[in-house]
């Protein structure tokens, strides 16, 4: 058997760096297929896994490989898929379905531009509405966003442990630019790593309730093969796990599924804030536009402009709480997307009048540099 | 804005000769072996292959917050295209390393510090055309401070097949030499 967690200092680009997180967190079912630009995840596991112990799938679609991680899971082992926007779109069904049977898996979603089959092998943060909207029904995800290969790898093990935690898929947002840019990535002792593993029932299999939730309002899950038994499925169900398509049934069950997340997004949400003590113009940022805003922050106080950085790292739930208490200090946001104004809106919201929001805002293909986010800094603090 | 420690090299050539390999190595080289940071990027499209490629590595002392090149101080020609599309890219006064094999420079080079290393030449003596890039990275590593010879020679060891680690490292010395009888001219 090889080794699974390497660790030491390696230089890893992003694709591989998600690919060793994942495996370092414990996922050992992978399903998907080939797209660029996140096709060296998929390669790079199919490599690993045969010396680890896991099982590599490579399917005739998206949709057959996020049907199988969800099956996968059910029979108790850590899944994942990786892909791109297109096989993300095809995905979304599934995903939906995820969400519904409460299912614990990771998907990654290296970004390109978009729409369509948009720019292969060009960047892009397109997807992030498609992330929390993508799948039809009331329901909540979980989105985390890398700016670095470290990153990449410290965030796909957080979110096996968040989907683990909350019994829920989880998205890696990551993007072409993190995906074929490599860096150093410092992978520590195996002992030193969290892992989360999924609630098992505490009760015998004959008081066992696949649907009733704990406190938390996370069930805790049996899994195929553990003596339990198991009903699941997509219609709205009851605690037992039998279709109930009533108003009551739907009241209850897709209230509860976005109430675990909601209810949590001060556990879930992480964020990096930076020179925020005395701002009055925030930039705010995440994946890999993160890296030049930050920069440009540091240019903007340079030049005594009171700027400073907030970094999304969870992206969904979003950091309500984070941009809403910010409001109150500063008097701008600027919001810098390889995109026409998606998380712009969040802010804009949460803002709620007491701060003005402003984007910067690129179709994809081309990150921003350092000085383009700096000048639109320099314009706003002249207002 | 504090630049000083931000150090720059671009690798071109066209697809298949190592260029992006180069520019790994190096990488590599700064961050595992050097524990510095460094970030690569390259080229990534159909131009991969056979067409004029490149691949930036940027090496600073901390975090590095811009992952593509902003100004490259060194830039390292391997093909004549290659040349004409990126030297303007190369920083004002920079280190133009190019493969004398191959490339063939006219007066646009004056702005910069010249080099010139036949390091194809040098691998088809040694039996392989393949090696050249290896002979340009022990060059590098002797005249661009960023990364140490030490470095930069267990980078090579690291990423080469086990069966032609000896020619490598043998094209690597040879490009270290090359490096050391350059800058004892300019002394």
């Amino acid at each position: 058997m090889g080794k699974t967690v390497l660790t030491g200092k390696h230089f890893w680009y992003g694709n591989i760096a998600i690919a060793e997180g994942a495996i370092a967190a414990g996922c050992r079912f992978f399903a998907g297929y080939p797209i660029t630009p996140a096709s060296e995840i998929a390669e790079h596991i199919s490599r690993r896994f045969p010396q680890i112990g896991g099982i590599f799938v490579q399917f005739e679609d998206e949709l057959a490989s996020m049907a199988a991680i969800l099956g996968a899971s059910w029979t108790g082992v850590k899944s994942m898929t990786s892909t791109s926007g297109p096989g993300f779109s095809l995905m979304q069904e599934n995903i939906g379905l995820g969400a519904m049977m409460e299912v614990p898996t990771v998907i990654v979603n290296t970004q390109r531009g978009g729409p369509s089959t948009g720019l292969p092998t060009l960047t892009g943060q397109g997807d992030v509405m498609q992330a929390k909207w993508g799948s039809h029904g009331q329901y909540e995800i979980i989105a985390l966003s890398p700016d670095s290969p470290q990153e990449a790898f410290d965030l796909t093990i957080r979110c096996f442990n968040l989907a683990e935690k909350y019994r829920v898929p989880v998205i890696l947002l990551a993007s072409e630019t993190i995906a074929h840019s490599a860096g150093k990535v410092v992978v520590p002792p195996e002992d030193e790593i969290e892992l989360v593993y999924r609630k098992k029932p505490k009760v015998p299999p004959e008081e066992y309730l696949p649907y009733r939730p704990d406190e938390d309002l996370v069930p805790p899950m049996a899994c195929a093969g553990e003596g339990y038994t198991i009903t699941t499925t997509g219609l709205t169900h009851n605690e037992k796990g039998y279709p109930d398509t009533t108003a009551e049934a739907q009241e209850k069950l897709a209230r509860r599924l976005n109430d675990k997340i909601r209810k949590h997004r001060k556990d879930i949400v992480d964020v990096k804030e930076e020179n925020m003590e005395d701002a009055k113009i925030a930039v705010v940022s995440y994946g890999q536009v993160s890296r030049p805003a930050k920069r440009a922050v540091k240019m903007a106080r340079e030049e005594g402009i009171k700027a400073g950085s907030i970094k999304l790292i969870t992206i969904w739930p979003f950091a309500e709480h984070v941009i809403h208490k910010w409001a109150k200090q500063v008097e701008y946001f600027i919001v810098p997307e390889l995109n026409y104004g998606q998380i712009y809106l969040e802010v804009k919201r949460e803002a709620d009048g007491n701060a003005q929001t402003i984007l910067i805002p690129r179709m994809g293909g081309t990150l921003f540099t350092p000085r383009e986010i700096y000048q639109e800094i320099k314009k706003v603090n002249k207002k | 804005m504090k630049q000083e420690t931000r150090k720059e090299i671009m690798f071109t050539g066209f697809g298949g000769q190592g260029v992006i390999t180069a520019g790994y190595i190096t990488g590599q080289a700064a961050a595992v072996y050097d524990d510095k940071e460094s970030v690569l990027t390259q080229v990534y499209g159909p131009e991969a292959r056979g067409s004029a490629c490149y691949s930036g590595v940027v090496v600073d002392e901390e975090e590095i917050d811009y992952l593509y090149l902003l100004s490259p101080q060194v830039m390292v020609v391997m093909s004549q295209d290659a040349y004409e599309k990126f030297l303007p890219k190369l920083q004002e006064g920079g280190v133009v390393i190019v493969d004398s094999s191959l490339v063939e420079v006219d007066e646009r080079v004056k702005k910069y510090r010249l080099y010139k290393v036949s390091a194809t030449e040098i691998a088809e003596e040694m039996g392989a055309r393949i090696i050249a890039n290896v002979v340009m990275l022990g060059f590098v590593s002797r005249i661009w401070d960023a990364v140490s010879v030490e470095g930069m020679r267990e980078s090579v060891k690291s990423r080469v097949p086990r069966k032609h680690l000896d020619l490598n490292i043998r094209a690597f010395e040879k490009g270290v030499e090359l490096g050391e009888k350059a800058l004892a001219k300019e002394c």
